[in-house]
């Protein structure tokens, strides 16, 4: 019996417009686009079996093998370097990590920056490449609040339109990295399953050309 | 003694095979202790899987670790002397953080290490005993080589930064295109130098087609690296299937400790490489030492991820017996049934979950099946 192909893909909009993508490579299963309240969804025709799954979470199915491929934001893979191969940059679910700040905020060097973020590791990087010092403050919610409040100087988060930040009266001073949905897949599967990999991030590379 | 080997889980199964496999090519088994001063591990931080070391203080004060590995006690074990290579296999705990975790656990590793004048000899012969290993704890594997020779020469055409070649290094490893491109694009690569970099990247598999496609991009030093990888595979012999040895550049490692030969093992149905080595004369250049080695781990706690058929029932028999039975009579009554094959739990009452084929009730004139 021919294996299965297991993708994981983030609930969610990107998720969809990332599975449109994959059925045009020919890994289709119309039934996942169904309003139902299954996860899991199976072609077996077309060998695939997809996932929803909460998109911070993709990674972990990927790394861990329960899903050979799956789609994340490039913001997931740089805070938990998760152990996976990262194959293609989807060139979609664009946005950027960046840090934010309110209004007229001036950064006093003499002390110690305070600094609100949910991606701990991707904010402690960022400022350890210039050497500056930082208080790190994990939040898991709600982090446009922090500087308002005093709790922090700046914030580092996902950054899409920046309506939330100018209703918050807060900017962006500074871009840390440009985020994007990447395909990832398990090292291990990629060795018994890499035929089918391969000629499905093929197909994509070629839309996304389009 | 028999052992039943039908009883053996897939792990006690490999341990057994592996140490008769390298047994049979002259390695000896070395045993070592549990702890090793701590400054063997912070002067080596980097060669370690993980930074995360169980530490205490010895009874004269020093700072003690629980081994977080195995190379570098073996390492420290040997002396360097021309014409000969000390040739050890483990089978033995370590204890840090798994990956992806943050917490300590204890990690049962499987290895083998070469250490003295190596040749071309000793490294097809580590790199034919990892595919054999692998063998035989599977049929269905896969062994990616890999030489850091190519990559470091591809990486080194390129005139990047020393953070641009790390990053271009972790790109490589990921099998990531747009990012090793995009970090050449950052720093002024013209596009027609990053051909050898796409090729390392995206052509990977059949040792000969691999080779073929990257050899146009080669300089000298990349050369002689293929040549190497080439005459190394082909003294691989006639027993290792060569369908399931591939070349895949993605298996790079930290190039202060490792250079020439890297590789990678997978058996399917485990989610991460069991198999993990290659060779790194850096490590003992940087500890003072002239000699050359070459190994590897295998990883035989992940082979807990295998799906085994487990046993239906507990115990064959569960033998009853109440407060007034004679002991020595149904301790002679229990021996018989195992003589007879039958695995056999005498408990007053029967324990609860516990699945047994048969029921008796042990009586004086023996045991009654009820």
């Amino acid at each position: 019996m021919k294996d299965m192909l297991n993708i994981a893909l983030p609930k969610g909009r990107l998720g969809e417009r990332v599975y449109n993508m994959f059925a045009k490579a020919g890994f289709e299963c119309p039934a996942l686009l169904e309003n139902s309240r299954k996860l899991i969804f199976e072609n077996e025709e077309a060998g695939v079996r997809y996932f929803w799954v909460k998109p911070s979470d993709v990674a972990i199915y990927v790394e861990r093998g329960a899903a050979d491929i799956g789609v994340c934001g490039k913001d997931i893979l740089l805070e938990y370097s998760p152990n996976v191969y990262e194959l293609l940059d989807l060139n979609t679910g664009k946005c950027k990590m960046a840090v934010a700040a309110k209004k007229g905020f001036r950064d006093d060097t003499e002390k110690t920056l305070k600094v609100a973020t949910k991606f701990s590791n991707i904010a402690r990087a960022h400022y350890a490449s210039f050497g500056r010092d930082i208080d790190i403050i994990h939040l898991n919610g709600s982090i446009e609040i922090a500087p308002i409040l005093g709790l922090s100087d700046v914030i580092v988060d996902i950054v899409e339109t920046g309506t939330t930040l100018k209703e918050n009266d807060l900017e962006v001073i500074e871009t840390v990295v440009p985020i994007s949905a990447r395909l990832i897949a398990n090292k291990a599967s990629f060795k018994f399953k890499g035929s089918d990999i391969e000629r499905l991030k093929n197909h994509i590379a070629e839309q996304i050309k389009e | 003694m028999k052992i039943n080997d039908q009883k053996l889980s897939s792990t006690e199964r490999a341990v057994f095979a592996l140490r008769s496999l390298y047994d049979r090519y002259g390695y000896s088994q070395y045993k070592m202790g549990k702890f090793e001063e701590y400054d063997l591990y912070a002067e080596n931080k980097s060669f370690l899987v993980s930074d995360s070391i169980i530490t205490f203080t010895g009874s004269g004060g020093k700072l003690l670790a629980l081994k977080p590995d195995v190379t570098l006690s073996i390492v420290k074990s040997t002396k360097d002397e021309p014409g000969t290579v000390s040739k050890v296999y483990y089978n033995e705990n370590v204890y840090r953080a798994k990956d992806g975790d943050r917490d300590f656990g204890e990690i049962m590793q499987a290895g083998l290490e070469c250490i003295g004048d190596i040749d071309a000899y000793s490294v097809s012969e580590v790199i034919m005993l990892a595919a054999k290993s692998l063998s035989l704890i599977s049929e269905d594997f896969v062994l990616d080589i890999s030489h850091l020779g190519i990559i470091s020469s591809a990486i080194e055409s390129l005139g990047l930064s020393a953070s641009g070649k790390s990053g271009v290094l972790a790109a490589i490893s990921d099998k990531n295109l747009h990012s090793a491109l995009a970090i050449c694009a950052e720093e002024g690569v013209e596009t027609e130098k990053t051909a050898l970099l796409s090729a390392l990247i995206t052509s990977y598999g059949e040792p000969q087609k691999v080779l073929s496609e990257i050899e146009g991009y080669l300089d000298e030093n990349g050369k002689v690296a293929a040549d190497e990888l080439r005459n190394v595979l082909s003294m691989l012999g006639d027993d290792i299937p060569m369908d399931k040895i591939r070349i895949d550049f993605s298996v790079a490692g930290d190039m202060s400790y490792y250079c020439g030969f890297a590789i990678s093992g997978f058996i399917r149905g485990v989610s991460k490489s069991i198999l993990s080595g290659g060779q790194y004369d850096n490590l003992l250049c940087r500890m003072g030492r002239r000699s050359g080695a070459v190994g590897f781990a295998i990883y035989l706690d992940l082979l807990s991820e295998l799906e085994e058929e487990r046993d239906e029932f507990d115990v064959d028999v569960l033998l009853l017996y109440d407060e007034k039975a004679d002991i020595s009579a149904l301790r002679k009554e229990a021996d018989r049934l195992t003589k007879e094959g039958m695995s056999v739990s005498a408990q007053r009452a029967i324990p609860e979950k516990m699945r047994y084929k048969k029921l008796f009730r042990f009586t004086e004139g023996g045991a009654v099946e009820i």
